[in-house]
């Protein structure tokens, strides 16, 4: 079913929100990352609002489905969505990265908060979903396993390990949303260690991956559905997106992967976003 | 002290030898009949780990990860989070050295239910060499926080280990052997999460040993009385944690204490017990195991007396370090 016009606007309010929150969460914090959640805001709140079955009143039940933030450096946004669905006080977002905050610098896992797992650490991620929807079929569970991951974190051979026990297991239930935005710490990614097709790679570990506008709500819906739809094998979706999307002066600019902002600049960032 | 009823009858009869890897693959066939939640993952080393027959027996519970030690840990990690007991295995080069950082970020950090059986560690692999004989295991594992690191000294140990570990929450390291290794303990003996097993009496020195080393101990000590001196042997399998209150009684009752391990020096047993004894009761201490060296192909046996670490080799280091104890 495609998107109704009152859901696409409630995902597109959503990312607005997830990206006013990142500004003012890594400026609070003076760290944090900021032009990956602003590249991912857009397919992570349709996977969010629209998909992902993690409610306050479901967050304990074992055969929910699960969330695994791989590159867990991007978690301001993740954050805003928990906090967007109600998992996460308003007030805790202001304590990010402080200290006893549960809202760590990357994720520790926090089944209160519908934090599903401790991650940070690039690599390791695809694995643990991958466990999590073995679990999920040997239970029975209809559950679904999301997993996101970027092109950098791809470069991490750990990934291949897990696409190639994903797809031996016939995981369907999983399904990994990479961010591909040709960006990196350390430059452009084509530059610093180019990953190349990643579409065409999970296709030959055996995946179903599609490439996608990661911007476009309603192309990133149809592609979650036909995860959904997929049986056999685990899904790829491979979103293209721009870093830093949606304040013009961050696009594209590997500076923006981890730096805070001035006063200044978050100022100037939130009035683009119209905050 | 254990009474006799814990001990197998050492002085009389025939020896009997059981490797604890042996002892791990029919505890896990144990704890296979008695629960459900119990998983095991191999990466293609299941006949060698003994994780085969448990395999066999419960195929639905049973995970061949392939030749993938940082993916199986990980993936163990996902699973236990979703509420199994999750037992991975491999050798202990790989599943502690490969995959240790999975280890510390997706089972310590988040505390998950995995207990890493590893088997094949320390000198004793024999032929293979040094490319698989694992001598930093323990304080790869022991640095850890939530870790329990247990070597069990023969398979009794090993089986009660395997039992103690899957009804212990949070993350377990078993270190297992390759070689058989003789029957210490009686079938009675039950162990628990940081107690030491004080298996003879003395009061001239101590020895702590742990693993294979805890026989090649016994027997150093009775070559010891035979010279007039008396020497306490612990099996101290819980590394992590240690129990402090039978090291320190050593400490304070022997003057000395000689510890020995097939690991490294750094960071293992002999550290443990070195900080406890340090920071509780200064007594000479003597950690006697693999000193800044790699180990080298040939058999167990051959390699245990290369490095001093049989029964005339521990004598030796006993008595000298019970000639440097204070009077």
């Amino acid at each position: 079913m495609p998107l109704q016009k009152d859901r696409k606007a409630a995902i597109q309010a959503a990312a607005l929100t997830v990206r006013q929150d990142t500004i003012r969460m890594v400026h609070r914090a003076n760290s944090g990352h900021i032009g990956g959640p602003l590249g991912m805001a857009d397919f992570m709140s349709v996977l969010f609002l629209e998909h992902l079955n993690l409610t306050p009143a479901n967050r304990h039940a074992p055969d929910r489905d699960r969330f695994v933030l791989g590159n867990g450096h991007t978690c301001a946004g993740y954050y805003s969505l928990l906090s967007q669905k109600g998992l996460v006080p308003r007030e805790e977002l202001e304590r990010f990265r402080t200290l006893g905050s549960p809202l760590q610098g990357h994720p520790h896992r926090n089944l209160d908060l519908g934090i599903d797992f401790s991650t940070g650490s690039l690599g390791n991620s695809l694995s643990v979903a991958s466990g999590m929807a073995m679990a999920a079929k040997k239970r029975g569970w209809p559950a679904r396993i999301y997993s996101a991951s970027s092109d950098g974190e791809s470069q991490e051979g750990q990934i291949w390990e897990a696409a190639t026990s994903a797809a031996h297991y016939g995981l369907d239930n999983l399904t990994v949303l990479v961010d591909f935005n040709n960006i990196q710490i350390d430059g452009h990614m084509r530059d610093v260690m180019d990953v190349r097709d990643l579409r065409v790679k999970y296709e030959a570990f055996g995946w179903h991956a599609l490439d996608v506008d990661g911007h476009d709500v309603d192309a990133v819906h149809d592609a979650l559905l036909a995860a959904k739809a997929e049986t056999k094998r685990p899904s790829a979706l491979i979103c293209h997106t721009i870093l830093g999307k949606g304040v013009s002066f961050m696009e594209d600019q590997p500076g923006w992967h981890g730096t805070p902002p001035s006063d200044e600049q978050a100022k100037a960032a939130l009035a683009e976003l119209g905050a | 002290m254990l009474d006799s009823s814990q001990l197998a009858p050492l002085a009389t009869g025939p020896k009997r030898s059981v490797a604890t890897r042996n002892a791990y693959g029919e505890a896990l066939l144990t704890l296979g009949a008695e629960r459900e939640d119990v998983l095991v993952l191999d990466a293609d080393l299941s006949g060698s780990t003994k994780t085969k027959d448990f395999g066999k027996r419960y195929p639905a519970r049973f995970i061949n990860m392939g030749v993938a030690e940082a993916n199986m840990i990980g993936t163990a990690a996902g699973l236990a989070a979703q509420g199994y007991t999750v037992f991975a295995s491999s050798f202990a080069m790989f599943a502690t050295g490969k995959a240790w950082e999975q280890v510390r970020q997706s089972v310590c950090v988040p505390e998950l239910n995995v207990k890493i059986a590893a088997t094949h560690a320390g000198l004793t692999v024999g032929e293979d060499g040094k490319s698989h004989q694992m001598l930093e295991d323990v304080t790869l594992m022991r640095v850890l926080p939530h870790m329990k690191v247990f070597v069990p000294a023969d398979s009794v140990e090993a089986a009660e280990a395997i039992r103690v570990a899957s009804i212990t929450p949070g993350p377990v390291y078993i270190r297992l052997s390759r070689a058989s290794t003789p029957v210490i303990f009686g079938a009675s003996y039950r162990f628990a999460v940081g107690k030491g097993a004080l298996l003879r009496e003395g009061r001239d020195l101590a020895i702590a040993a742990n693993g294979v080393t805890v026989a090649p101990a016994l027997e150093a000590a009775a070559l010891l009385a035979e010279q007039g001196l008396q020497a306490r042997v612990m099996s101290l399998a819980s590394v992590s944690p240690l129990d402090t209150e039978m090291v320190l009684a050593a400490a304070r009752e022997c003057g000395a204490i000689l510890t020995v391990e097939e690991h490294q020096v750094n960071g293992g047993l002999g550290s443990a017990v070195a900080e406890t004894v340090g920071e509780g009761h200064p007594v000479p201490i003597y950690r006697h195991g693999m000193r800044g060296t790699f180990g080298q192909s040939a058999t167990a046996e051959v390699l245990l007396a290369h490095y001093g670490l049989d029964a005339a080799g521990i004598a030796a280091r006993a008595k000298d370090l019970h000639s440097r104890k204070k009077r």
